[in-house]
């Protein structure tokens, strides 16, 4: 008969209160346990893990770019290693060059020098020769004269000229 | 993401929100007192009818068994049909189910519903008596006589009385039955008698149909991203995560901020509770179980979230309640009452808001259905049948539609305001 039916959702119902306690308590600690706390703690690793992933690829990019600016500054380093290579390598040449431009000159002029100071030398011997020689002839002369009575003097100048004719001719 | 929880919140706790949901629960509140005032008007006649008769008692139980004699009741019908049984009806289909009653004379009774022997195919009426309760409409009910017999008896029928009173009729006799104990404190007509029912009732079976439906599922989807770690969602786990991303991260983590992990097993239990059975209500040719329309139901849902909030406040939570810090003593006087009595009044608008809902969405579409049988004058009328039966199918799919948007939207906002008060409960003073 649901003529007389009433409105009795609106009446709490011991029983239903006891089963809906029970049931919904353990659908919060079962599922909770079992299902939610798993589920939560899943999508909470994958999210991490999608977010870990990002910044690697991003540090990765970042650790890429540096990579290829310090390579570019190897190879700009490189070049100007060369070239200053290049520099020292001329800059050598050039040095080694004039060291040895001076020291042949001075050399020379050290040469040139031995080879005056010896025919200075040579000279001051060849006069001291000369000298020795001459005073020798004097004495040789002298002798001569000495050991040939120069008796008149017609004599004594036509020896003189006959000794310093063959001194001249010396 | 806070901007969408931020509104969310201010709308729920803004005042217009509050003005419009007393508007609406005591819109609620009229209508079933008026429906009982109806009622009330209808059953004098009846009773002061039957008190005519009263003196030949035989006559009274004449028309006892009889059905579909009487004009159709759109209301009652409806109320039928939202109403818990004890034995869970498709249609005209009657299942019988497990029984636990207790009263005060003869203890626990475990049985089976169909000892009562009702039509497989009709309105769960017991044929008979078995220890002194009988099935009436579904309904268990305790006859009053102790020494009524207790063992499987033919009865005549059941008549009614006024809106609730039952009589058996047997043989000459008419037996008045108890009415199941309440816990309304005799608010709503109910209250404590020597009858309890703790039967394993339609809702508390559709509860656990639901519950092992959604353990099975949410396990499975466990399960599912333990195995398959690293790998994309699939199937069932695609479905679930959606709903369970998107209670994490709009309703738990903005309103409780870090301390999320510890209340999101309990708000994601909430809210797949409700939805679960909100939606199984709505499943036609299953029952239509109207569980989360039930008050019990409901008032359990809000007494959880009522020792979850109370039991989790901190220093700074009950502060604000008995001695809100910079008002003066004379405000005071007048504000910790009402902060006193808000710690009530939120559990009980969650439970009033949820049962609200869905029972009158349940209402509606037995309403609709009944326009048919009204038009019809009881099959009388073919042009008005098949009219109306057009028209009517056409307005309950539309409500079906928006039943199932709100099947989501009460089960999102029973967890939102849950969370919401959680997050009240357990805030850090920060000033």
């Amino acid at each position: 008969m649901f003529l007389l039916a009433d409105f009795s959702v609106i009446k709490p119902d011991f029983g239903l209160i006891f089963w809906t306690t029970i049931i919904f308590g353990l659908f919060w600690f079962l599922i909770g346990k079992m299902a939610f706390r798993p589920i939560a703690e899943a999508l909470k690793s994958r999210e991490d893990d999608i977010q870990g992933a990002l910044d690697e690829a991003a540090k990765v990019k970042e650790e890429m770019k540096n990579l290829q600016s310090q390579n570019e500054q190897l190879l700009q380093e490189a070049r100007e290693e060369r070239a200053g290579m290049l520099k020292d390598a001329k800059d050598m040449k050039n040095k080694i060059v004039s060291d040895a431009k001076v020291k042949a000159k001075e050399e020379a002029s050290k040469i040139v020098e031995g080879a005056q100071r010896e025919i200075e030398n040579q000279k001051n011997v060849a006069i001291a020769e000369v000298k020795k020689e001459v005073g020798a002839m004097a004495i040789d002369i002298a002798e001569k004269i000495l050991q040939k009575n120069l008796s008149s003097d017609k004599d004594q100048v036509s020896f003189v000229k006959d000794l310093v004719g063959k001194m001249s001719n010396n | 993401m806070p901007t969408f929880a931020a509104i969310l919140k201010n709308i729920v706790l803004s005042t217009s929100f509050k003005l419009v949901f007393t508007f609406i629960f005591s819109l609620v509140l009229s209508f079933s007192v008026s429906a009982q005032d109806h009622d009330n008007g209808h059953d004098h006649d009846h009773s002061s009818h039957e008190h005519d008769e009263h003196v030949d008692q035989h006559l009274s139980c004449e028309h006892a068994g009889d059905h579909g004699q009487g004009e159709f009741d759109p209301g009652a019908t409806a109320f039928h049909h939202i109403a818990d049984a004890n034995v869970y009806s498709i249609g005209p289909l009657q299942i019988p189910l497990p029984c636990i009653l207790y009263n005060k004379n003869s203890g626990f009774d475990f049985f089976l519903s169909n000892k009562f022997g009702f039509d497989r195919i009709g309105h769960g009426d017991g044929h008979y008596a078995y220890k002194g309760y009988v099935l009436d409409g579904g309904t268990i009910r305790l006859i009053q006589d102790v020494n009524f017999p207790k063992e499987k008896t033919s009865i005549k029928g059941i008549v009614h009385d006024s809106e609730d009173n039952a009589f058996v009729c047997m043989g000459d006799q008419m037996y008045p039955t108890y009415k199941k104990s309440t816990a309304d404190f005799g608010l709503f007509g109910g209250g404590i008698t020597p009858f309890f029912d703790f039967s394993l009732t339609k809702n508390v079976v559709s509860m656990l149909l639901v519950v092992l439906l959604l353990s099975w599922l949410l396990i499975g989807v466990a399960r599912a991203y333990k195995s398959r770690q690293g790998l994309a969602p699939k199937g069932s786990q695609s479905l679930i995560e959606v709903v369970f991303a998107f209670i994490q991260d709009e309703v738990a983590k903005p309103f409780l901020g870090k301390h999320y992990m510890k209340y999101l097993p309990f708000l994601m239990a909430l809210f797949f509770f409700i939805l679960g059975l909100n939606l199984f209500g709505q499943i036609p040719f299953l029952g239509g179980s109207n569980v989360t329309g039930n008050l019990g139901v409901t008032m359990v849902l809000a007494i959880f979230a009522f020792l979850v909030t109370n039991l989790s406040g901190n220093k700074h939570y009950w502060e604000h309640i008995f001695a809100m810090p910079g008002v003066p003593k004379p405000v005071l006087a007048i504000l910790t009452p009402v902060e006193f009595l808000g710690v009530f009044i939120k559990p009980i608008t969650l439970m009033l808001r949820l049962f609200a809902n869905i029972t009158a969405g349940h209402m509606v579409i037995i309403i609709f259905v009944s326009l048919i049988f009204m038009f019809s004058n009881n099959g009388t009328s073919y042009v008005g049948g098949y009219g109306t039966a057009i028209a009517s199918t056409a307005l309950t799919l539309f409500m079906m539609s928006i039943e199932l948007l709100v099947a989501f939207i009460q089960a999102f906002v029973f967890t939102i305001l849950t969370a919401s008060y959680i997050s009240a409960a357990i805030e850090e003073p920060h000033h």
